[in-house]
């Protein structure tokens, strides 16, 4: 019998290893999958996996990696601060939604003028609209204790019907000829999120994210704010004597965390998706719940996180044009990946002993 | 075109998925695991159902299977916060991305498939929506009046103390999780055999964690659960109803009420639950809390 001794401390070792070990059991767990499923299980890994940065057609896929990753990235470092506290943010999806409409909603009010300012103006609307759809759950648990994960949850339906109205409604394209969903802005320059370096797939979203990674690490390992974040997250009792204030780090987390997905549903509608539609919401608000997890809620993690989840999006793609592999196998591998993250997570936290079990 | 009789047995309908979902959960949060994977489940339980309904022939086995079904991913939660002593609000947002990839891969084959018909219960209703309701009672009393339902009880409430007094903690949660699974399944078939008729992704659309917010709603009571689940049944059919009649709102203002209802109702009680010193019963003690019988 093995039984499980507590550690004294969390091992640093496991926080690292535990993510590899969880991919790697998610690529063998694929495999069985793809085998029952009746695919080759090594081609299907090896075009999810490889192909998309190595294989014939990688000069196309690999820009891309920065396209997917941008926005998990950049949602992801605002969920992980509100995790840390044990602050709950599920709705990233509603957020991001929010943030891409008001976005849009610049542009299309200011269409057709030209300036420099219409871009800047839409990330601060974007990012005002996610961060106020973040603040209604946190306003509902701070004045009645409404538990934010439900609150934030159901604002994800609320978000979708919004996009929904507003694409068959106020925002829809007066000459799109009747079709659902609002102006093209990649067509519109001035409000245009175009590739910044031609090849790369980096635009703005990228460059956000890259300041994200960058901000939350200063807020988490020199900031006070992220010293109080992290003292909530470990023991709250502590904190609140130490003079945390509860509320505050509440509407902080899910403020902040939903100006980053609502920036995020920016960049993506001003460049990749280029236009509000009824299905705007794209999962990455989810996604990056995995990628704050497999990250290890640290900034650095989620940066290669996002990277990873970013390549199984990209190799999932291919394996459907390949090998006509069905396009839910990467929402079950991301599943599959957050099971057994979760899993091996008991090695950091204890030690397994041989011995009878008390 | 009103008449209330009608209304009543379309409400009764409308609600049945969330009762049973929420019945099951109400279970597994007495127990003291808080279970987030509730949508995941029902989707499962919704496809599987379905599947079997079709292949069958036999709804009522269709019903069977999404029970099983719905018990058999539930597994995978329980094994993740029993054993590996992982995260509950973690394992259980992993169980819903993972169910709701899971149905989406296995569901394809199935879309625009039409379910076999029911034959009618009592009042032209189908039997599931009576035992849904039939439920309410027995839940009431096997937790509150049986010895299993004490047992569990104290499990949820303090699980230190009830493994000291020799209580098997880990096993009544794994059986409250397993039982709290095959309710969602069974909720979420009652979607695609009863409701829709057909297997369509994504179908169970916010209905889990409306059921979790009525759990909250209930005050984790059976009857509780059962008012939460008829008001809930109650803003879809009158939802529907505006719909129908061509209301000159938007009708995406109208599908959101479903939604905007759940958040309103939880605001309500959790104020009433955090202001009222006399709120009666809050959260079970444990809830979320992981057990570790080496501490």
């Amino acid at each position: 019998m093995m039984r499980l001794v507590p550690r004294d401390e969390i091992s640093a070792g496991w926080q690292i290893a535990t993510p590899l070990l969880a991919v790697l059991a998610t690529m063998i767990a694929g495999g069985i999958l793809f085998t029952v499923m009746g695919y080759d299980p090594v081609a299907a890994i090896r075009t999810i996996f490889w192909d998309p940065l190595f294989g014939s057609a990688a000069s196309y896929s690999r820009p891309q990696l920065l396209v997917k990753a941008a926005p998990l990235i950049l949602i992801a470092s605002g969920l992980a601060m509100g995790f840390r506290a044990g602050i709950w943010n599920i709705g990233a999806e509603g957020q991001y939604i929010i943030g891409g409409i008001t976005g849009a909603a610049v542009a299309l009010v200011a269409y057709p003028a030209e300036g420099m300012w219409i871009f800047p103006a839409m990330v601060l609307a974007g990012a005002l609209g996610g961060w106020a759809w973040g603040m209604v759950p946190a306003m509902l648990r701070n004045w009645f204790g409404a538990s934010e994960i439900l609150v934030s949850l159901m604002l994800v339906y609320v978000a979708q019907k919004v996009a929904a109205w507003m694409a068959f409604g106020p925002m829809k394209n007066p000459e799109g000829f009747g079709f659902p969903g609002s102006r093209n802005l990649q067509q519109y320059p001035a409000a245009s999120n175009p590739e910044l370096i031609a090849g790369t797939g980096a635009h703005w979203g990228v460059v956000a994210a890259a300041a994200a990674v960058l901000v939350t690490w200063f807020l988490i390992s020199r900031h006070i704010r992220g010293f109080h974040i992290r003292a909530a997250g470990l023991a709250p009792r502590a904190a609140r004597f130490a003079g945390v204030r509860p509320e505050t780090l509440v509407a902080f987390c899910l403020g902040l965390s939903g100006a980053c997905a609502g920036m995020a549903g920016l960049f993506e509608v001003s460049g990749p998706a280029g236009q509000i539609t009824d299905s705007f919401g794209s999962g990455y608000g989810f996604t990056a719940i995995i990628v704050a997890f497999l990250g290890r809620l640290h900034p650095v993690g989620i940066l290669l996180a996002g990277l990873l989840l970013a390549l199984t999006y990209i190799g999932g793609e291919l394996a459907q044009l390949t090998l006509q592999l069905p396009a839910a196998t990467v929402q079950v591998f991301q599943g599959m990946l957050l099971f057994f993250l979760l899993g091996f997570d008991l090695l950091t936290r204890f030690r397994l002993q041989r011995g009878i079990a008390a | 075109m009103i008449d209330p009789l009608s209304i009543f047995l379309l409400l009764l309908s409308a609600s049945t998925p969330i009762l049973f979902a929420a019945l099951g959960e109400l279970i597994t949060e007495r127990a003291g695991v808080l279970n987030l994977g509730v949508e995941g489940m029902m989707i499962v339980g919704a496809l599987a159902g379905f599947a079997a309904a079709h292949a069958t022939g036999n709804p009522f086995i269709g019903f069977a299977v999404a029970a099983l079904a719905g018990a058999a991913v539930s597994m995978s939660f329980a094994m993740l916060t029993q054993f590996l002593l992982a995260n509950q609000v973690a394992s259980g947002l992993a169980l819903t991305l993972f169910g709701l990839g899971l149905a989406a891969l296995f569901g394809k084959p199935l879309e625009g498939i039409k379910a076999p018909a029911m034959s009618p219960g009592p009042l032209n209703i189908n039997w599931i929506v009576w035992l849904g309701v039939a439920m309410v009672p027995v839940i009431w009393w096997f937790l509150n009046r049986s010895r299993a339902g004490l047992i569990l009880r104290g499990v949820g409430e303090n699980h230190d103390a009830a493994y000291a007094l020799g209580y098997p903690v880990r096993l009544v949660r794994i059986t409250a999780i397993g039982f709290g699974g095959a309710m969602a399944g069974v909720g979420g078939a009652f979607l695609s055999i009863a409701i829709v008729l057909q297997w369509t992704e994504g179908m169970t659309a916010g209905a889990g964690w409306i059921a979790l917010a009525i759990v909250v709603f209930s005050n984790w009571t059976a009857f509780g659960v059962l008012a939460g689940a008829w008001l809930f049944g109650g803003v879809t059919v009158l939802q529907l109803r505006l719909q129908a009649a061509g209301v000159s709102v938007p009708v995406q203002f109208l599908s959101m009420a479903p939604y905007l209802a759940t958040i309103l109702v939880l605001v309500l009680i959790s104020a009433k639950q955090k202001y009222s010193r006399r709120a009666g019963r809050a959260a079970p003690g444990s809830l979320g809390k992981n057990f570790h019988a080496l501490r």
